[in-house]
């Protein structure tokens, strides 16, 4: 009962927050066009806009001005987690049929390079006998995990909702976090990245992981600028076979964006395992065994 | 002190032994120039990797520590030779090494300097460094290598002064036709040492402090290095043998390199009275018997992985025995262990000139051998290396990396060289005292 009133809240939170960034889509529409000219003095143009209560306004154009919808979180606020929550992904083996939307996904929101994504999506082979399939991976998240517990200046850190983030204002480019992971998640600016793509990448926090900067180590970091604002990581909707699923361990449910199930009863039901659970990092993503695949194995 | 240096044959010993303060040959004023050419080389290499990134290296996501790990791992095994030569000989009561202490001390400040300076060139983000105080996380096995790192520093540096002080004074008073800043500096430095009962009470006092502190410095400098690697998950690193294998790897690679540093010493300085070849043989002795125990971990370290051949583990060992890496892993192992092994084991084969060979071939060996530590292990991570680059699958050091990798070697070498030309190079006053004894020694024999 209690969990249902706490699903039932969290779907009125998340229709507030859609609504508001309906708005916040309105607003930004209407107003960029404005914004170049809405220092001039004497305009006498107006501007409709919608309340979040449902209010249609008139608004005198230059006193116009965008407002982002979410500050990006500051260094010291990252480090805390989202409160009450224990984020979780889930990956079906079955389903993978390496479209590599995921990763293409991920290097739009991270304005990543090609050469160096966060996500890869491997073939492996168990055995000679077993037929091949394909394992999209990127950082594990682990509970124990061993790049954390190897950085001199600690610049990766661990959070209350399970994610592990990296400042990289902190960073000082040791790659023993690199040398540590036994699941080669993490990635490095050898050079200088790529010039910044659009406004959401040019303020920094260790949220969003951009923009990057040269010499400093990054990686997947289940997107928690996008989970604060109760939206799902980039790589879960833009997979076009639903292998992804994300959700919050403590709410017992994951979603690949269209079906939403229960975290226990799919982990019990398909078998569900971690990487190299003997390593005793104890990560937060699970596999769903690749059995009863609808497809042959294709390169 | 004063009455002693009167006899001549004392005066002799004053002589032959600050010749090389007083006097400077060509030779090495152009050693020194093409050491300098290289080091601004280095300084050229180190520019570009400042003004574009470690992208200028051959390193990569997979292949993320290279010759730079490699190369401090070594120099940090060099560092070891002060602590065997001026300490452990010491304590043993050897009293024929009392000339290589100091040689030894020299080649252990130099290379503990450069090695904390290849590790701040390995770093992403150099102007960060001072992070690694200010925001020091002390689970952090780098935080406990930059401490024990400082720590063996400081030591190893008093470990050099502080016996050196009698010499010191030596030079201040004795001296004559050197410039007149190293006249101001010897005064400085020398701290005001008159050769009082109480001066060298306290002298000794804290000598043997240091001597017996820096054992367990030397053991921790090493042993925590090993951890870098052994405190994480890689196939190769995750050994409980790393640690004696890296010190006994550094003592062995300590003992070719005070050698060959004798050995040049010697010719060049013109010291055969001093560095005998009796000096050789003792050094051969102990080179083939840390070698023994190096060979002994080193079985240790590889027999075990071989025989099971787990999984990667097993892989990362095939491929180091018969694979990608076995030329080089073959040529580490019989030439820089097993030959040396062999020809020092005879008596011909600790002669100076031979010794020399051996100890170059201990000495590319042990180089070699870090490189074989370092890079293997990073390509076989558990998980395959696939979809990425194809750079990313190899590692050929680029031209950059071997500039500032042969830069350090070259600020050692004139490091060395340098404090050479200011500190007398064997101990005078003990090569004084030793000489007395010796006679006082043959008189009581005698009657």
């Amino acid at each position: 009962m209690k969990m249902q009133n706490k699903r039932k809240k969290s779907r009125r939170k998340f229709l507030q927050s859609s609504g508001i960034i309906g708005v916040s889509t309105l607003l930004g529409v209407q107003t960029f066009p404005l914004s170049s000219c809405s220092k001039k003095e004497g305009s006498s143009q107006t501007i409709k806009v919608l309340t979040p209560e449902g209010k249609l306004m008139e608004v005198e154009a230059n006193q116009l001005q965008e407002v982002h919808h979410h500050k990006p979180t500051s260094s010291k606020e990252s480090r805390k987690g989202i409160p009450g929550k224990k984020f979780v992904m889930v990956v079906d083996l079955a389903k993978c049929k390496n479209a590599r939307e995921c990763i293409k996904a991920c290097e739009a929101h991270h304005n990543l390079p090609p050469d160096r994504p966060f996500i890869k999506v491997l073939k492996i082979q168990d055995n000679p006998q077993s037929s091949p399939y394909w394992m999209p991976k990127k950082c594990f998240q682990c509970d124990n995990p061993p790049c954390v517990k190897v950085c001199p200046v600690g610049a990766t850190f661990k959070r209350s909702d399970g994610i592990v983030l990296i400042d990289n204002q902190l960073c000082i480019g040791c790659r023993f976090c690199m040398a540590a992971c036994p699941y080669s998640a993490r990635v490095f600016n050898w050079g200088k990245p790529q010039p910044i793509g659009n406004s959401k990448h040019a303020h920094y926090s260790p949220e969003t992981s951009t923009p990057s900067q040269v010499g400093t180590v990054e990686k997947c970091d289940f997107c928690p600028d996008l989970l604060r604002e109760g939206k799902l990581p980039p790589c879960i909707t833009s997979c076009p076979n639903g292998v992804l699923y994300f959700g919050d361990a403590n709410e017992d449910a994951v979603t690949n964006g269209v079906d939403t199930v229960r975290l226990s009863k799919l982990l019990k039901d398909k078998a569900g395992y971690r990487y190299l659970e003997e390593l005793g990092t104890e990560p937060n993503v699970y596999y769903l065994p690749p059995v009863d695949r609808l497809f042959p194995f294709k390169e | 002190m004063e009455p002693i240096l009167k006899t001549k044959e004392n005066q002799q010993v004053l002589n032959d032994l600050t010749t090389p303060i007083v006097k400077t040959g060509r030779n090495f004023k152009l050693l020194m120039l093409v050491l300098s050419i290289v080091i601004v080389f280095g300084i050229f290499a180190y520019y570009r990797q400042l003004k574009h990134g470690l992208i200028v290296t051959a390193m990569r996501d997979y292949t993320s520590w290279g010759i730079y790990i490699s190369n401090f791992v070594f120099f940090v095994a060099v560092s070891l030779v002060g602590s065997l030569i001026s300490s452990i000989l010491k304590l043993a009561n050897a009293k024929w090494s009392y000339p290589l202490t100091r040689i030894a001390e020299m080649v252990a400040v130099a290379s503990i300097i450069c090695a904390s300076i290849i590790i701040i060139v390995d770093m992403g983000r150099p102007d960060r460094f001072f992070y690694v105080i200010t925001h020091a996380r002390i689970q952090s096995p780098i935080i406990w290598d930059v401490i024990v790192i400082i720590t063996y520093l400081v030591i190893s540096i008093l470990l050099l002064l502080l016996p050196l002080l009698p010499d010191l004074a030596i030079c201040r008073d004795q001296l004559n036709g050197i410039s007149q800043w190293k006249k101001r500096f010897y005064k400085a430095i020398s701290l005001n040492w008159k050769g009082s009962p109480m001066q060298q009470k306290r002298l000794k006092r804290a000598s043997s402090i240091l001597e017996i502190m820096v054992i367990p410095v030397a053991f921790a400098i090493h042993t925590i290095t090993s951890w870098l690697f052994a405190t994480t998950w890689r196939p190769g690193w995750d050994s409980t043998n790393l640690g004696p294998y890296f010190v006994s790897g550094a003592f062995m690679l300590g003992a070719a390199v005070i050698v060959i540093a004798m050995y040049f010493v010697r010719r060049n300085f013109h010291l055969q009275a001093y560095l005998t070849h009796e000096h050789f043989d003792k050094m051969g002795k102990i080179l083939v018997m840390l070698s023994l125990v190096y060979l002994y971990f080193n079985i240790n370290e590889y027999l075990g992985p071989a025989f099971k051949m787990v999984g990667v583990e097993g892989e990362h060992v095939t491929e180091l025995f018969s694979g990608k890496y076995a030329t080089l892993y073959w040529f580490v192992q019989i030439i820089g262990l097993i030959l040396p092994i062999i020809i020092l084991l005879f008596r011909r084969g600790r002669k100076p000139l031979i010794m020399l060979l051996v100890s170059f071939m201990v000495l590319l060996g042990a180089w070699l051998k870090r490189f074989l530590i370092v890079i293997p292990s990073l390509q076989h991570p558990y998980l395959p290396i696939q979809d990425v680059h194809e750079s990313y699958h190899h590692y050929y050091p680029t031209w950059e990396e071997w500039a500032i990798t042969f830069a350090t070697f070259a600020g050692v070498i004139l490091m060395v060289g340098l404090m050479m030309k200011i500190f007398p190079v064997i101990p005078i006053t003990e090569s004084i005292n030793n000489r007395s004894s010796k006679i006082a020694d043959n008189d009581t024999s005698n009657k």
